[in-house]
């Protein structure tokens, strides 16, 4: 056995051993805590597959963003709740049901392959200097599943209308009730300070070298995000009311040209979301710094949660 | 010279890990909050920098080197403000709030 493949199985257990104990967990905040860590390791698992699109996105969403939304969820919980948290039995047991069922399933299909692996691996990377792309990665989200890429950057805007609208009548339109630890000259605000031109560069980096290695859009917006969090967390920028023009613009900025050049491939490339031949580079990375954009404030307004008041207090 | 840059890697690697497992030890076995910070932290800088640094010489050029330098610095500010952080809302709200 070598080193690696004993690093490995290490990993394996550990994925497996914090997997367990986050469901195991009796409080909230330590499955969240769990979750987290859980996602970290699978980011290291995908490193190990080689698979660092996927590692890149699971340490940023999986672990980071999901993280801090079930942090936020579990604060609320604990602000809500009245003595009575637990639900009955029976929607216990048809949880743990469903929940093995889903389990069960997947380990059916993962622990069963078909004997040859269906796959459009070799066909992809023989096109792909046509697209002037280096990351076969990117060359599927935005060359061969374009459609699928628009539509999940349209899922988030619609996930976040349903934090929204979670707000009631009076405070619509209103301030997310995202918690702010303003004080002058603490710790947080220098961090805040400091770390937000890093940040952006590192968003601005991704997002550019994700045309020919790892890195792109999300992760890059994921980053963005953080760092517009961590600015109004520490009380230095305002949280601004959801009906803030230039909010809604950057939110639907990015799908909004990436629909744009879509529809513009119909007549100069034959089909929808197909690119004139020789631009497709070009365009394919405007695509990807809009919606680095309409991510960053897509995944920052759905932490920052739903409107809750209408005036700065 | 291949083999001493290895050498150099493999020494202070190890070194590194050395003081990720007596950070390990600290964070499990020291009694309260803060001392257990306190063992994170000191050990987590030193032994991310020893790992950086044993790593320097099988960086790709000058960029790959000057990238695991920034992410040791990185890990250093996030890490300490981190800790003031924690600290601070210990001595506010007690070890349990």
């Amino acid at each position: 056995m070598t080193i690696l493949s004993v690093f490995d199985v290490g990993l394996v257990v550990l994925v497996l051993a914090i997997g367990v104990s986050t469901i195991a967990a009796r409080e909230a905040f330590a499955a969240v805590i769990g979750f987290v860590v859980y996602g970290l390791l699978l980011a290291i698992a995908w490193v190990r597959l080689s698979a660092v699109d996927v590692a890149l996105t699971e340490a940023a969403i999986g672990g980071g963003m999901t993280g801090m939304l079930m942090l936020g969820a579990v604060a609320r919980l604990r602000l809500a709740k009245g003595n009575d948290t637990r639900t009955s039995l029976p929607v216990r047991l048809a949880a743990g049901m469903l929940c093995a069922l889903v389990a069960a399933g997947l380990a059916i299909a993962v622990l069963s392959p078909p004997e040859v692996i269906p796959t459009l691996a070799p066909m992809v990377m023989e096109n792909l200097a046509q697209s002037g792309l280096g990351n076969p990665v990117a060359g599927v989200l935005f060359v061969y599943r374009a459609l699928d890429t628009l539509l999940e950057k349209v899922v988030l805007i619609l996930a976040l209308l349903g934090v929204w609208s979670l707000a009631p009548d009076s405070v619509w339109g209103g301030i997310p009730g995202l918690r702010v630890y303003a004080q002058p000259s603490s710790t947080l605000t220098f961090l805040a300070q400091l770390l937000p031109p890093v940040g952006i560069v590192v968003a601005i980096y991704m997002c550019w070298v994700g045309a020919k290695e790892p890195g792109g859009a999300f992760q890059g917006g994921t980053v963005l995000a953080a760092m517009w969090l961590l600015v109004m967390i520490a009380g230095l920028k305002n949280v601004p009311s959801i009906s803030q023009p230039w909010l809604r613009l950057l939110l639907v900025v990015g799908p909004v040209i990436f629909l744009a050049i879509g529809l513009a491939g119909m007549v100069l490339a034959d089909a929808f979301l197909a690119y004139p031949s020789g631009y497709a580079k070009a365009l394919i990375v405007a695509v990807e710094f809009a919606l680095t954009l309409s991510i960053g404030v897509a995944l920052g307004m759905l932490a920052a949660g739903p409107p809750e008041r209408v005036r700065q207090p | 010279m291949k083999l001493a840059f290895d050498i150099f890697t493999v020494f202070f690697v190890s070194a590194g890990a050395f003081f990720f497992l007596a950070g390990t030890v600290g964070l499990l076995r020291f009694p309260d909050s803060l001392t257990r910070l306190h063992a994170l932290t000191k050990v987590d800088n030193l032994g991310v920098g020893l790992v950086v640094l044993g790593l320097l010489p099988q960086a790709h050029g000058l960029f790959g080197a000057l990238k695991l330098v920034s992410i040791w610095l990185l890990v250093q500010l996030s890490g300490a403000i981190v800790t003031q952080l924690i600290a601070g809302a210990v001595r506010q709200r007690g070890p349990h709030g």
